[in-house]
């Protein structure tokens, strides 16, 4: 089986200003998104407690939030089902009255008898300087990533391909942030692991149809970019949407049937992949062009590395026949 | 090519499977021998807890110590001392006969860190700065071995106590099933069992009701509540006779009216000042003061020798044990305060690995079937690769005796669909020469080489991003890339040599058959 004929080169980058129009339109949305609904941020983050309770038979929520909030520690608390209707997510932003001997949750147990048979599944507290740490050294894993891919690529490639590179990481991040904002998921900590893994996997796509291009000019006597970005771009079509369908396949799995502790995590992918697999086609190769890429600068510089590559080894083998 | 040679990739790939096969048993049947997964606390239920240590407590309780020692020599040397007081990390108090002057001075130099500053006979005592962070670090690590110690006595499975950072400790205690037993545990870390037998204030002992703390203070004194009826107020010496630092043991027994009691025994140095201060005192009573609640005042009938004391009053028998662990494992030197507790309940953690396992599962079945019908023979070498490459993952997590945690099942599921990335990346290079008209060898071996530096440099990112991830990651985080790391490393493996060893072993019969649809899923174009 085969889905895209063998040969046929697509115009990509021809219609590079609409496909940059229209990213660029979904990131000022996403900040839009951003600025205007902001990040809902999960007690990993903002510090504060979650306390999940399972019932044996449907929840009584109302009965429930009349309990707890008797309680003028928990007036704010947010009462919601999570997954089935028999289980319920209780979170309020108090950590600090939490001692090692009594917690929050040990209130919220005494609060809620009488409400019915209930088991209390989970309690977490993350106390406001943990948080804080917390948001710290994830900001910091995102940036030394970006750092030291940024290197990685530029070292591997040239300069500007690291940068196009980072732009269209830029790019991924930036959107699927966008929608975690828009449907207002919980920012935890692996939220941020999702966003990472998307860096790894978009870029992994990106890279992908670099080393073609890379190959491409190599390759063709081409003078025009377009052209041999075309003929990447085509060329690793079929292997890029393969492996995204296959990667989205087993993420969707996750997010259908994962349950609802893992639904953040699996939905930051999913949106990653479809953002990440567009921008490694219509994003990143366009990029070069606008960074100044130019095709002979980069091939004559090739064949000056090549050549010395030749030299090196010509007064290598001069120096070990001198040592026969 | 290798033609009659040996093949080895297929030998490397086979001592793989071998290896991933092997080292994966121990995991899938739960044996009793052999490395093993271990299961993460979300996955498994239990308690997770980050504490902070307030490590300027422990410099307080270090000063009150010195301050023992001072009041302990000057009584005994018959120095006369005045206004022996305690501010936080200050010692003051006033030398009346100028004469002890040298005695004390010599007495002092001794003690470790000390900083003397004199005007006239007025000393002040402090620690230098040194001697501060010493002391601090001191505190955390001891309170890490007190509550290890005292963990240990609860009887769990698999508990782990850490130093974390400069002031943190981390605990986790896996097999705690009941919100009970959680809080008991709890209890017992919170607990500073810090002992301290202290003389009464005979003189104020009337004005114990009606006396406030700030008025106590000034008269060098402190009022601490009785344990059974907290209304009861005792005004004691601040500087203790000693404390929970001698102590050698604690046990439980029992009184004559069948009560619980914890009966502790000092050491000789405790001993000494036991009987020395007791032969002075007698008539006078004596507060046995447990985390600043007293729990009795006898009087002092008799010179008591020997070193043994008895806590009595208002425990039952499973506090009086719990009690009894926390002396004997040592006070806490500086209270712990919870920054972070993470309980997962046994039945959730269930829940999360079936939830898991079962798009682990539906993610795989896809995704193996989809790399069959799209690439034939093809697929089925890949799908081999992608299943070794799963026992591989499992054996090396085994062998490190990594955590698996609910992210890092994630992290395994999602490998799984990039691991089939390289095998599609080879597969596609292989169907491209094949149509532009290439022999079936010469494809499969070009293939390789040209899909080469693209899978290394796309792997070797994602790698990069897992180092990083792993360097500035928590918990759970940590877990995810561990996994992701092990699974892109155990791909490269599977993938690249692998399916090339069994296409080179399979070479002869895929040139015989000439069915490219068979073997690659695709027909040779014009």
């Amino acid at each position: 089986m085969q889905v895209f004929s063998k040969d046929k080169i697509y115009n990509f980058m021809g219609k590079s200003n609409f496909f940059i129009s229209f990213s660029i339109v979904l990131i000022l949305s996403s900040y839009f998104f951003l600025y205007t609904k902001g990040l809902n941020y999960g007690i990993d983050f903002a510090g504060g407690t979650i306390v999940q309770v399972k019932y044996d038979k449907t929840a009584p929520i109302k009965q429930m939030r009349e309990n707890i909030t008797k309680d003028k520690a928990f007036e704010n608390a947010s009462i919601t089902q999570f997954g089935s209707p028999q289980e319920v997510i209780i979170r309020f932003s108090t950590a600090e009255n939490s001692t090692v001997k009594n917690d929050a949750g040990d209130k919220i147990k005494t609060l809620l008898k009488g409400t019915g048979d209930f088991q209390i599944r989970r309690v977490d507290i993350v106390g406001p300087k943990v948080g804080g740490e917390l948001r710290e050294k994830g900001m910091m894993a995102l940036v030394m990533s970006i750092i030291v891919i940024l290197i990685y690529v530029a070292f591997r490639f040239e300069w500007r391909f690291a940068v196009a590179s980072v732009l269209a990481l830029v790019h991924d991040v930036s959107i699927a942030m966008g929608a975690i904002a828009l449907f207002q998921v919980d920012v935890n900590l692996d939220v941020l692991a999702a966003l990472l893994t998307l860096m790894g996997y978009s870029l992994n796509d990106t890279i992908i149809v670099f080393d073609r291009i890379r190959e491409g000019i190599g390759d063709t006597k081409e003078t025009n970019l377009f052209n041999v970005i075309n003929d990447a771009v085509s060329k690793t079509l079929s292997r890029t949407l393969l492996t995204s369908l296959t990667t989205f396949f087993v993420i969707l799995t996750l997010y259908a049937l994962g349950g609802e502790i893992i639904s953040s995590f699996s939905f930051t992918l999913l949106v990653g992949i479809v953002v990440g697999t567009y921008s490694s086609v219509f994003v990143a190769s366009p990029m070069l062009k606008w960074l100044g890429f130019d095709l002979q600068s980069y091939k004559a510089k090739e064949a000056l590395k090549a050549k010395r590559k030749i030299e090196k080894e010509k007064a290598r083998a001069m120096y070990e026949k001198g040592m026969l | 090519m290798n033609k009659g040679g040996l093949n080895y990739r297929l030998v490397i790939f086979f001592i793989a499977i071998i290896f991933g096969v092997g080292f994966t048993m121990p995991t899938l049947l739960q044996t009793k021998g052999g490395a093993k997964i271990a299961l993460g606390l979300d996955l498994q239920g239990g308690l997770h807890m980050l504490l902070g240590v307030k490590t300027d407590e422990a410099i307080k309780s270090k000063m009150k110590s010195i301050a023992s020692s001072v009041k302990f020599y000057t009584d005994n040397n018959d120095i006369i001392i005045n206004d022996l007081r305690v501010h936080n990390d200050l010692i003051t108090f006033k030398l009346l006969d100028g004469d002890e002057e040298k005695n004390l001075d010599a007495m002092l130099k001794k003690i470790q860190g000390l900083q003397i500053k004199k005007e006239q006979l007025s000393y002040t005592l402090s620690l230098s700065a040194a001697e501060q962070v010493a002391t601090k670090k001191f505190a955390v690590s001891q309170a890490v071995e007190t509550i290890r110690n005292r963990i240990d006595q609860f009887g769990l499975s698999e508990p782990n106590v850490a130093k974390q950072g400069e002031d943190k400790i981390l605990v986790e205690l896996p097999g705690i099933k009941t919100i009970a037993e959680e809080q008991r545990a709890r209890e017992l870390i919170a607990k500073a069992a810090h002992l301290q037998l202290m003389a009464v204030d005979e003189k104020r002992a009337d004005q114990a009701g009606s006396m406030s703390e700030d008025e106590a203070r000034a008269y060098g004194d402190v009022i601490f509540p009785d344990a059974t009826n907290p209304k009861q107020k005792y005004i004691v010496k601040s500087v203790p006779i000693l404390d929970g630092s001698m102590l050698t043991d604690a046990k439980v027994g029992f009184s004559q009216m069948n009560q619980p009691v914890i009966n502790f025994t000092l050491n000789s140095e405790g001993a000494k000042i036991f009987g020395d201060f007791t032969a002075k005192n007698v008539g006078n009573h004596l507060a046995i003061v447990l985390d600043n609640v007293v729990y009795s005042a006898p009087v002092i009938r008799e010179r008591i020798g020997g070193g043994s004391g008895q806590i009595s009053g208002g425990f039952s028998v499973k506090e009086a044990h719990d009690v009894a662990i926390a002396l004997r494992s040592g006070a806490l030197l500086a209270p712990v305060t919870l920054l972070e507790k993470r309980s997962v309940g046994p039945s959730l953690g269930a829940d999360s690995i079936k939830a898991s396992l079962i798009s682990l599962i539906t993610g795989f079945s896809l995704v193996v079937l989809f790399m069959i019908v799209y690439y034939g023979m093809a697929g089925i070498i890949a799908d081999i690769a992608l299943i070794i490459n799963l026992f591989l993952v499992v054996a090396i997590m085994a062998l490190f005796g990594a955590t698996l945690t609910l992210p890092g099942m994630a992290g395994i599921v999602l490998t799984v669909g990039m691991a089939v990335d390289a095998n599609v990346i080879i597969n596609e290079r292989i169907r491209e020469l094949l149509r532009s008209g290439a022999s079936v060898s010469k494809a499969i071996e070009k293939g390789y080489d040209n899909a080469m530096s693209a899978i290394l440099d796309a792997n070797i990112t994602t790698l990069i991003a897992a180092v990083v991830l792993y360097a500035y990651g928590t918990g759970p985080i940590k877990g995810f890339a561990v996994t992701m790391s092990i699974g892109i490393l155990a791909s490269m493996l599977t993938a690249i040599l692998g399916t090339h060893g069994i296409y080179q072993f399979l070479m002869p019969r895929i040139e015989k058959s000439k069915s490219l649809p068979f073997w690659f899923g695709i027909k040779r174009g014009k």
